[in-house]
């Protein structure tokens, strides 16, 4: 490696951390019980001896508290998040998370009542909820909202099962529509849900403009047995369909619905509404669009929204309006039931209100403007280096391949990981499939031109480097506590459990 | 450049096919096992289990993605490459050998005179890669 060409960070200076039971000493505690004031029970009359172990506890780690604070505050630090800087995950929309949201959320009144409590007890979270739903409605025209799925996969199951449901109740069961359309750029959550809900799954192409082919969506709909078509807007390569009417009415005048999978509104928020494109159904990753916790654990929400004609299908129990007061409603015989435990994420509900309200119309669609700007940035500043598959403008991110550095013998995977060199979290990559070593990035509107510049810098250096020090680049990172790791005997013969070494015993 | 042996038939999804009587057996080309990469996991149909051509009958992982197999001929699964379970990084090394997937017995043995020749299959991928 050539340290010297490293600008933005050095190496560590400490070593790698040991595990907890590497740092485990005989003996350590982090408690200490008062002494005993009452008489002892013996054991044995409290817990069985063959429920017990008889091995001293062998293996599991003695430590301090101060021991296991440090440990966990260290790993903590080597973590990359929205809060360091960006993070551009193609199709994962990882924007800021603002600090009012989390504040909101934190409500005693929210952050305290039980999911149990009696409506008229919950009429605040329950407003929360039905104008959340008012204002998913409007910014979709999809007027039928359920705020129930935990996350994006689920919201597009609850979709393909409210297609299901309708088809169903419209031409009687057995009507033999089972074939449900998904475009070769989809996310593969989407023929898995497909799948999941009973539907086989046919492939539609893309043309070499990047769109849905729309000669093919004829003639796959041509058979009599398409249930519908779960269609990305813009699709996976960052381009908008801009033929989506047309695909649509091609899908409707077969007798199919049309799911599209939210997962990229941020390009399309206060601009443009799926409900007016001819959608019947549409799910929203409130953690990606609506700035709600992405990945960590969020939780995720994945809000389904759809048509008057499909409002009948959606879950119990339904948040209504009676004069001023807020129901739940339960008495909806067509319903496909409950797809999640009381009435979805709830706390993600209050932060994505509280996104909506504090930007407003103006503020969302600037947003909105700001995301697809960043990435036409990116796509017209990057397009000297990296190879650009298709040549529409893009909406909010942008598919490079690595083409030209490929030359060299320098990969997708190799720009990435020296991407980490430079401070950046690396972009999606080999996604979507049908592009050849892709890197998709979505910078979203959360980083300023600073930032993008240094962002663009940091890809110009790496095409730089890959024709002139290709090695650098091949055997990055370099400034991590551990080098390149062997992803495929991880994956082909993971150790999934610790196991004593010869160190630790005499330890 | 990709190896690509004369005595086998390819298919446009980067399958192999070689004909053996009135059974075939089909792997994946030398070509795919590098586009995929480091291949950590291979699915496979079971014995008995039928498909007709362009159907997808099994998986391959990479550290990449996961690609669906298809197969490039109608056929019966009459054996498997079991060791492909433990092993999945053969397909990497030997495509063509020890990293063959599947013998099916043929249901239409005219269907392998659509398949691409070698050569056929060789200016192929040199399109794909232009």
């Amino acid at each position: 490696m050539n340290g010297s060409k490293i600008t933005k960070a050095t190496p560590h200076v400490t070593q790698n951390e040991d595990l907890l039971f590497e740092r485990s000493r005989r003996g350590r505690i982090g408690y200490r019980l008062p002494a005993l004031d009452v008489e002892p029970t013996p054991i044995d009359e409290i817990v069985p001896a063959e429920l017990r172990r008889d091995d001293d506890l062998e293996g599991v780690p003695e430590l301090s508290e101060v021991d296991v604070v440090r440990h966990f505050t260290r790993l903590s630090t080597w973590n990359y998040a929205v809060d360091h800087g960006m993070y551009p995950l193609g199709s994962c929309t990882m924007k800021y998370n603002s600090r009012l949201n989390e504040k909101v959320a934190r409500i005693a009144g929210f952050a305290n009542l039980h999911p149990l409590a009696p409506a008229e007890e919950a009429q605040g979270a329950l407003e929360v909820l039905y104008e959340l739903q008012q204002h998913l409605a409007e910014i979709t025209g999809l007027p039928g909202v359920s705020l129930q799925p935990a996350a994006g996969a689920h919201g597009e199951m609850t979709g393909v099962m409210l297609i299901r449901a309708y088809l169903d109740a419209r031409d009687g069961k057995g009507h033999g529509r089972d074939v449900m359309l998904v475009p070769d750029s989809a996310h593969g959550t989407n023929p898995a849900s497909a799948n999941l809900s009973g539907f086989r799954v046919k492939t539609v192409r893309t043309t070499p403009e990047g769109l849905t082919d729309l000669d093919q969506l004829r003639e796959l709909c041509a058979t009599g047995d398409v249930a519908g078509l779960m269609l990305t807007n813009p699709n996976t390569l960052g381009l908008f369909e801009r033929n989506i009417r047309e695909i649509c009415h091609i899908v409707h005048e077969a007798g199919g619905l049309v799911y599209m999978d939210g997962a990229n509104m941020n390009a399309l928020v206060g601009w443009a509404r799926p409900g007016d494109m001819g959608v019947d159904v549409i799910h929203l990753n409130l953690h990606k669009t609506f700035s709600t916790p992405h990945g960590g654990g969020g939780p995720g929400s994945g809000p389904c929204c759809c048509t008057a004609a499909l409002e009948p299908f959606l879950p119990v129990p339904r948040i209504v309006r009676e004069g001023e007061a807020f129901k739940l409603d339960y008495d909806r015989p067509q319903s496909i039931g409950r797809v999640r435990a009381f009435y979805g994420n709830f706390g993600m509900a209050v932060r994505a209100l509280a996104y909506i309200l504090t930007h407003g119309p103006d503020g969302m669609r600037e947003a909105t403007e700001a995301a697809v700007l960043n990435a036409r940035y990116i796509a017209q500043a990057l397009a000297s280096d990296y190879e650009k598959p298709y040549q529409a403008p893009p909406m909010h991110e942008v598919v490079f391949t690595d083409k030209r550095q490929a030359r060299k013998g320098v990969h997708t995977l190799d720009i990435a990981k020296r991407l980490i060199d430079y401070g950046f979290h690396p972009p999606t990559i080999y996604f979507p499939l049908i592009v050849q070593g892709a890197m998709l990035i979505e910078p979203t509107e959360s980083v300023g031109r600073e930032e993008l510049d240094q962002f663009v810098a940091a890809m110009r250096a790496i095409a730089r480097e890959a024709e002139e020090e290709p090695e650098t680049v091949r055997n990055a990172p370099h400034t991590t506590r551990i080098g390149r790791l062997d992803e495929a005997a991880a994956a082909r013969r993971p150790v999934l459990r610790w196991k004593p070494t010869a160190k630790a015993e005499s330890a | 450049m990709a190896h690509v042996p004369e005595d086998l038939h390819y298919s446009k999804d980067h399958e192999w096919v070689r004909v053996e009587g009135d059974t075939a057996v089909i792997g994946i080309t030398d070509y795919a096992q590098h586009s995929l990469g480091d291949i950590v996991y291979v699915e496979l149909p079971r014995v008995g289990d039928s498909f007709a051509a362009h159907d997808a009958f099994g998986s391959v992982e990479s550290v990449k993605a996961v690609s669906e197999v298809y197969a490039p001929v109608s056929g019966e699964v009459i054996e498997v490459n079991e060791s492909l379970q433990d092993e999945p990084e053969k397909v990497n090394s030997d495509p063509y050998g020890d990293g063959w997937m599947v013998r099916v017995r043929l249901l239409d043995p005219g269907e392998v005179d659509s398949l691409l020749t070698a050569a056929e299959y060789e200016d192929y991928i040199k399109k794909e890669t232009e």
